[in-house]
C-alpha cells in the first residue's frame, strides 16, 4: 500500500493532515495517562491550579507513602493470587478438554464442544445473583476460590476453542506413532502436545491473566472482607475515604495501573495476538 | 505388549488398514481413560457456575426472594412487569443503545481510519499502534476513575480548561444532561485500539495482489481502498460490529467509578442497573428477572446476528 510517492514527499498535504491526525489521537489517548502520572507528584493545591502542567515541586510522599503500606501490596498479593489460581486452573483444564476434542473421536463430541461454546454467548452478569447463591451454599463466599473459580468456568468456552485448534495441527501421524510405539494418550498429552504449545498456552494464559487482573464484578459480589480484595476493588474503597484528594488518588492509580502496563511491555505479542487473533478466527 | 509387536509387524505388511485396527483395538482403553479424565473438570465446572445459574436464575425470577432460606414466595411473571414498568430499565436500554450508536458512527470509521494510516510502514507506526491499543489492556475501574479526574469539576483537566476561558467550570458527570455524553466518550477512549488492531490485523493478512491488480488496472488511491480495501475489510467490520454490541451489553466496571448509573439513573448500562437494583438491594427475584431478559437479548442477538450477517465465517 505505502506507495513511495506519498511517503517521500515530505510536502505533501496528505501526509501533513495524516501526521496531525495521528498526532490529535495521540495526545487524545495520553493526555489522561500523562496527567494521572504526574498528578500523583503534585500537591492538592498545586493540582487545582496546574492540573495539565510539570510539577513545580515534586511531591514524592504521595507515591513514597503509598509504596511502604501495607495495603497496596496486600491488593497486588489478592489480585496475583486470584488470577495465578484463575490460570493455572484455566490452563489445566481447558488444554484437557481441548486436547480430547482435538483427537478423541467419541460419539458426542461435537455435542460437547457447542456445549461448552455456549459460554460466549452471554456475560457473567447475567446470571451473577445465582452464582452468588450457589458460590454461598458451597460455601466458598468470601474465598480466592469463590472468584477463581467462576472467572475459570466463563473463560473456558474461549480458551478451549483457541487451544483446541492449535492442538488439531499437531500432525495426526504423530499421535499415532506415538500409540503404536505403546506411549499413552496421556503421556502424549503431557510430553508432546503440551511442549508443542507454549505460544498458544502463553497467548490463552496472558488473555486469562489480564482478563481476571482486571476484574472487578465478581469479586465485588463474591468478597466481603478487606483483607481479600483484589486491587480494583481496594482502590475503589481507596477513593471513597480519599474522596477528593485527588493528589493521593492519582497516586494510587498510577502505581496499581503500573504492572499492567509492565506487563504489557514485556508480552505485547501474547496479548494483541491472543486479544485480538481469538477474536478474529474464533 | 506381543500383541502391539504383532500390531506394528502388520503395519509393514497391509499398510492402511491396520492402524484402523490399532485405533479400535488396545487403545480403546486409552481413549476411555482420557475421555474420563480429561473431559469431565471442564465440563464439570462449566456446568455448575455457567449453565445452571442461568437455569436458577430463570426459575429464581419466578420469585420475591431476598436470597436467604428457600424462595417460597411465588409470584409468577411479576418480577418482569416490574422490571418493564421500571423507567430506570428503559433508559438503561437506551444508554446501551447510545454506547452501540456511537461505537458505530464514531469508533468504528476512527478505528478504521488509523488501521489504514498505520498498517503501513513507516517509523513509529509500531509505538503508535502500541500507544492506541494501551488503554484497552487498562482495567475498566482505573479508566473509569482517571476519568472521573479528568471530568472533576475542581481539580479536573476538563475544568482547567474551562477556567482559563474564564467560564464556570461544569461537573458534567454530576449532571443528568452531561453524565451520559462523558461516559460514551470514556468509552471510544478505551475501545477504539481493539477495534484498530481488529482492522490492522486484517490488513495484514489482505491478498496484496488483488490492490495491486486495481492500481495496475487505473485504479485511484482512493477508488483501490473504496472497491477494493473496503470490501475485502468488510466480515472484520461485521465482526467489529459485533463485539461493540456484545460490549456494550456487558459494559459495567467503566461505569461504577464514573457515576454508578447516576444521576438519577441517566447513565446506567443493563448491567449497572441488574447491580443497582438486583444485586445490591439482594433483590433476587427482580435481579434475575433482569439477568434473564440480558441473556434473552444477548443470546437472540448472537443467533440473529450470526444468521444474517456472519453465514460465511
Amino acid at each position: 500500500m505505502s506507495s513511495a510517492e506519498t511517503t517521500r514527499a515530505p510536502f505533501d498535504p496528505a501526509v501533513l493532515f495524516k501526521a496531525a491526525f495521528l498526532a490529535v489521537v495521540a495526545i487524545f489517548v495520553l493526555v489522561p495517562l500523562l496527567a494521572t502520572l504526574l498528578g500523583g507528584f503534585k500537591s492538592l493545591g498545586e493540582l487545582r491550579v496546574n492540573p495539565f502542567g510539570w510539577p513545580t515541586h515534586w511531591e514524592w510522599q504521595n507515591y513514597a507513602d503509598i509504596l511502604f503500606s501495607g495495603r497496596y501490596w496486600q491488593l497486588l498479593r489478592n489480585s496475583l493470587i486470584i488470577s495465578t489460581l484463575t490460570v493455572t486452573l484455566t490452563l489445566i483444564t481447558a488444554s484437557m478438554a481441548a486436547f480430547t476434542f482435538a483427537h478423541v473421536k467419541f460419539y458426542g463430541s461435537s455435542m460437547l464442544l457447542s456445549y461448552l461454546t455456549l459460554g460466549l454467548l452471554f456475560p457473567a452478569a447475567t446470571a451473577v445473583l445465582p452464582l452468588f447463591i450457589k458460590v454461598r451454599d458451597l460455601g466458598l463466599l468470601d474465598t480466592y476460590f469463590g472468584v477463581a473459580l467462576p472467572q475459570v468456568a466463563f473463560s473456558l468456552a474461549m480458551s478451549v476453542l483457541l487451544l483446541r485448534r492449535f492442538f488439531r495441527d499437531i500432525p495426526h501421524e504423530l499421535l499415532e506413532a506415538a500409540l503404536v510405539d505403546g506411549c499413552s494418550y496421556v503421556k502424549f498429552f503431557r510430553y508432546v502436545t503440551l511442549p508443542l504449545s507454549r505460544p498458544i498456552l502463553a497467548t490463552v494464559g496472558t488473555i486469562t491473566f489480564v482478563n481476571s487482573w482486571n476484574a472487578y464484578l465478581l469479586p465485588l459480589v463474591m468478597l466481603n472482607t478487606d483483607a481479600l480484595y483484589p486491587w480494583p476493588l481496594g482502590i475503589m474503597v481507596y477513593q471513597g475515604e480519599y474522596s477528593s484528594e485527588w493528589h493521593l488518588i492519582l497516586a494510587f492509580i498510577t502505581l496499581t495501573i503500573l504492572p499492567t502496563i509492565i506487563l504489557f511491555l514485556l508480552a505485547q505479542k501474547h496479548i494483541v495476538a491472543g486479544l485480538t487473533a481469538g477474536a478474529v478466527k474464533g | 505388549m506381543t500383541r502391539r509387536i504383532a500390531i506394528v509387524s502388520a503395519v509393514g505388511v497391509t499398510g492402511e488398514t491396520v492402524p484402523q485396527a490399532t485405533t479400535r483395538g488396545p487403545s480403546w482403553d486409552g481413549r476411555f481413560t482420557v475421555l474420563i479424565l480429561f473431559l469431565p473438570p471442564a465440563l464439570l465446572l462449566f456446568t455448575l457456575f455457567v449453565v445452571l445459574p442461568i437455569g436458577e436464575a430463570a426459575w429464581y425470577s419466578g420469585f420475591n426472594w431476598n436470597g436467604f432460606g428457600r424462595p417460597t414466595n411465588w409470584i409468577g411473571f411479576d418480577n418482569y412487569r416490574f422490571v418493564l414498568e421500571t423507567r430506570a430499565f428503559w433508559l438503561a436500554l437506551r444508554n446501551n443503545g447510545l454506547i452501540i450508536a456511537v461505537s458505530l458512527a464514531v469508533q468504528l470509521p476512527l478505528a478504521l481510519t488509523l488501521a489504514l494510516m498505520l498498517a503501513e510502514r513507516f517509523r513509529g507506526a509500531v509505538a503508535l499502534r502500541m500507544l492506541f491499543f494501551m488503554p484497552y489492556i487498562l482495567a475498566e475501574i482505573a479508566t473509569g476513575l482517571i476519568f472521573s479526574f479528568v471530568y472533576d469539576g475542581d481539580y479536573g483537566l476538563v475544568a482547567s480548561i474551562w477556567r482559563t476561558f474564564g467560564a464556570e467550570a461544569p461537573h458534567l458527570l454530576a449532571s443528568t444532561d452531561t453524565a451520559m455524553l462523558a461516559v460514551l466518550i470514556v468509552i471510544v477512549w478505551k475501545y477504539f485500539g481493539f477495534h484498530m488492531m481488529l482492522f490492522i490485523a486484517a490488513l495484514q493478512s489482505l491478498d496484496k495482489s488483488l490492490i495491486e491488480a486495481a492500481r495496475i488496472d487505473g485504479a485511484t488511491r482512493s477508488q483501490a481502498l473504496r472497491h477494493v480495501v473496503i470490501p475485502l475489510l468488510y466480515p472484520t467490520i461485521r465482526l467489529s460490529v459485533f463485539f461493540a454490541v456484545v460490549g456494550s451489553l456487558q459494559l459495567f466496571d467503566l461505569v461504577m467509578p464514573l457515576t454508578r448509573g447516576g444521576p438519577a439513573d441517566s447513565s446506567n448500562t443493563m448491567v449497572s442497573f441488574l447491580y443497582n437494583n438486583g444485586i445490591s438491594r439482594m433483590r433476587v427475584g427482580y435481579g434475575s428477572a433482569i439477568g434473564v431478559i440480558l441473556f434473552v437479548i444477548c443470546v437472540t442477538f448472537a443467533f440473529t446476528y450470526k444468521r444474517w450477517f456472519m453465514r460465511d465465517e
